[in-house]
């Protein structure tokens, strides 16, 4: 059922107030996640598959200060898209609430810290995985070794869980100290956007830098006051919709290149960790890693979201385009949804 | 007898014409392992093989094959190596350095270039090529009225790709600047770099110096150029953070010299320090023995070894270990580490050239200026 802006911008106090109390939106919708779109677009055809016609809302706030250089977008979507403008409105929160960007600041700086502890434990326990996984089951001992195997991809998956909490913990204290959507100049921003919204039937969100897009979509729970309409995300606005944000990369030119979990996704979509440009950032010819990888994250999918792959959140279910890759705990690259 | 040497002998009879047509076909010289065999075919008296690896004899002589006019070498070349050679032909009284003509790989360099083995393993980095997916910054003319030179200077910006004024960049000044361009694939190799997030966009400045010798020989005048004059000229016009950790400093040979003693005379102006295969000659008794050259050098790394201060707060060192510097280098490495500063230093089986310098881009540029890489997905 449809809503006004007034009832949508009621409907919840703090991201983490809503629903289901952990940051992210309960409310089910379709959610198409695409391959990167610069050089390969097809989100036109994923417009035309859900049966889009009328106005489409656009989220570059990952682009940072090119957010407003969505020309080649908007020219793609036949000019029916206006952009929310995401990252210029937090922009002008955080130069007039000088207190509340105080508080952000320091939450982030927390926030940063944590990472780097974990960073500091996961480094550890993946080297561990990944070197009693190498050693392979030598005949007579395959048992210990899959055993041992399995304990130390469990060690990593707490440890994951546990940081996972320390980030919820952080954003909880800071939205409900600081409350965000009940000062002024949110609070008129998210008035703002929850009229343009209620003009769209479909929500775009591109990519960018990950944390930076989240933190702006959360700020003015943009996706809060959406109604039913769906959504189509690409690169960084893949991870973000979904339930947590895992950045990653296994040849960056500095440091191990250990996936790691870096925030709490908004949960639009649920069981998937998206892997965008996987055919740059990962090795996927490396089964080791592969395995690893699929293991530490299962039972969510975990799709290659390479140029001209789509996958389709129902609500319930994911179905995929022939031809969509996920990571296999065999360490081989299957047809996702299979 | 290596196979490929035993082939070498087989065809050693054949006609001439057909004879070169098979050298031509063959991959010379030829990499087997850690054995490298090179050939030559022509009418000579004597040939040599000159190269610039430290350690090994400088003129290393072919043999020839008896009744032809074939001739080989061959010799040990660790895995990985890079190594830059020129033939050197003598007929009768006439000697002459020339390429190897049965070789196609060439590196070049300011006083033109030498022909270019590979050994097992060595790949040309992919990020020096031009990639077609990533988005090109570009090279702008400009120039500066220096007081410190009394003359007007010129000098090249690179500008980032989606290059924006309402964004503040990271400055490097780069010594030598127009050759690394040209020799190095700088700006090929920043435009990848950016494209992969792997280092931010940032502007370089590329100076050259009419006297290179002198001015980046520890010249008070270069120093006070760099952070009296330029930088302050380019933090003023250009939207740069204008902060030491935000700006770099960087150079090859001299350049690494120029680049050190401007950050000695003017510490934590500089945050970061790229040296490559930095001229740091020393002495700790007596003479040096590399011309009066270096003088000025010797005296300004001595007087940094006893007092150097902090110049900066990160240094990324790399030297080959088939150059002469490789000791300086390896001697200054504790010394930098010892001052508190955070220094990674990068050894490679390569000798003192601009090929490399460019493959050790990455690594320093990365290690100084790390990119938004693990963030950002577009």
């Amino acid at each position: 059922m449809k809503r006004t802006p007034q009832e949508r911008i009621q409907s919840a106090a703090s991201p983490f107030a809503a629903h289901s109390g952990d940051g992210t939106t309960t409310r089910p919708r379709r959610v198409l996640l695409l391959g990167p779109q610069r050089l390969q677009p097809t989100l036109d055809q994923a417009v035309e598959a859900l049966g889009i016609r009328g106005r489409i809302a656009a989220v570059t706030a990952g682009w940072e200060e090119r957010e407003g250089e969505d020309q080649e977008l908007s020219a793609h979507l036949g000019g029916r898209s206006f952009n929310l403008k995401v990252w210029e409105r937090g922009e002008d929160v955080y130069a007039r609430d000088r207190e509340l960007h105080v508080a952000v600041r320091e939450r982030n700086e927390k926030l940063r810290v944590a990472q780097e502890l974990y960073q500091l434990r996961l480094g550890h326990l993946l080297a561990a995985a990944r070197e009693i996984l190498r050693k392979g089951q030598p005949m007579g001992f395959q048992k210990i070794y899959a055993a041992e195997g399995t304990s130390a991809i469990e060690s990593i998956r707490t440890l994951d869980r546990e940081h996972l909490a320390r980030i919820r913990e952080q954003n909880e204290e800071f939205y409900e100290r600081w409350k965000p959507w009940q000062r002024e100049l949110v609070a008129r921003h998210r008035e703002e956007l929850a009229r343009m919204l209620g003009e769209a039937e479909l929500l775009c969100i591109a990519g960018g830098h990950v944390t930076i897009l989240l933190r702006r979509l959360r700020l003015f729970g943009v996706l809060d006051l959406l109604d039913e309409q769906p959504i189509i995300a690409w690169s960084a606005g893949a991870m973000v919709v979904s339930e947590r944000v895992v950045l990653f990369h296994d040849d960056p030119p500095q440091g191990a290149g250990s996936a790691e979990v870096a925030e709490l996704g908004l949960g639009a979509c649920k069981g998937v960790v998206p892997l965008p440009h996987a055919d740059k950032r990962l090795e996927l010819g490396d089964r080791e890693r592969v395995a690893l990888f699929a293991r530490r994250f299962a039972p969510d999918i975990c799709p290659a979201l390479v140029p001209k792959t789509r996958l389709d959140w129902h609500g319930q279910r994911w179905s995929a385009q022939a031809g969509t890759l996920q990571l296999d705990p065999s360490g081989q690259l299957v047809e996702a949804g299979a | 007898m290596s196979s490929f040497l035993e082939e070498l002998e087989r065809h050693a009879h054949d006609a001439p014409a057909e004879l070169d047509r098979w050298l031509d076909s063959q991959s010379i010289p030829h990499v087997d392992g850690r054995s490298v065999t090179f050939a030559f075919h022509g009418q000579v008296d004597s040939i040599h093989l000159r190269h610039w690896i430290f350690g090994l004899p400088s003129s290393q002589a072919f043999t020839r094959i008896p009744g032809t006019r074939l001739w080989h070498l061959s010799m040990q070349l660790p895995e990985n190596s890079r190594m830059e050679y020129k033939l050197e032909i003598a007929r009768g009284a006439a000697r002459q350095l020339v390429h190897d003509p049965l070789n196609p790989a060439q590196a070049h360099d300011p006083f033109g270039g030498n022909s270019v083995v590979y050994g097992a393993g060595y790949e040309v980095p992919s990020w020096t090529n031009p990639d077609p997916e990533t988005r090109e910054g570009h090279l702008e003319e400009h120039e500066i009225a220096s007081d410190v030179f009394g003359e007007k200077r010129p000098f090249q910006l690179y500008f980032p790709a989606r290059y924006r004024t309402m964004r503040r960049y990271p400055l490097l000044v780069v010594h030598d600047g127009d050759d690394y361009v040209r020799f190095s694939n700088l700006k090929t190799v920043l435009d990848n770099l950016i494209h992969r997030l792997e280092i931010p966009s940032m502007v370089v400045a590329l100076i050259q110096s009419p006297d290179r010798m002198r001015e980046y020989a520890d010249d008070p005048r270069h120093a006070e150029f760099l952070v009296r004059e330029l930088v302050p000229l380019l933090e003023r016009r250009y939207p740069l953070l204008a902060q030491p950790s935000a700006r770099g400093l960087m150079g090859a040979s001299f350049g690494a010299v120029a680049s050190l003693a401007a950050a000695w005379r003017y510490p934590s102006f500089f945050g970061n320090l790229m040296l490559q295969s930095g001229s740091f000659v020393f002495t700790d008794v007596g003479q040096h023995d590399r011309g009066p050259v270096f003088d000025q050098v010797v005296r300004f790394v001595n007087e940094f070894r006893d007092n150097p201060g902090r110049p900066s707060e990160r240094v990324f060192m790399s030297c080959g270990q088939y150059e002469s510097l490789i000791y300086y280098n390896r001697s200054l490495y504790p010394m930098l580490q010892q001052t508190g500063m955070q220094v990674r230093f990068s050894e490679s089986r390569d000798g003192h050239n601009w090929e490399n310098w460019r493959d050790r881009l990455r690594e320093g540029l990365s290690y100084l200026f790390p990119g938004p890489l693990w963030y950002v997905y577009e």
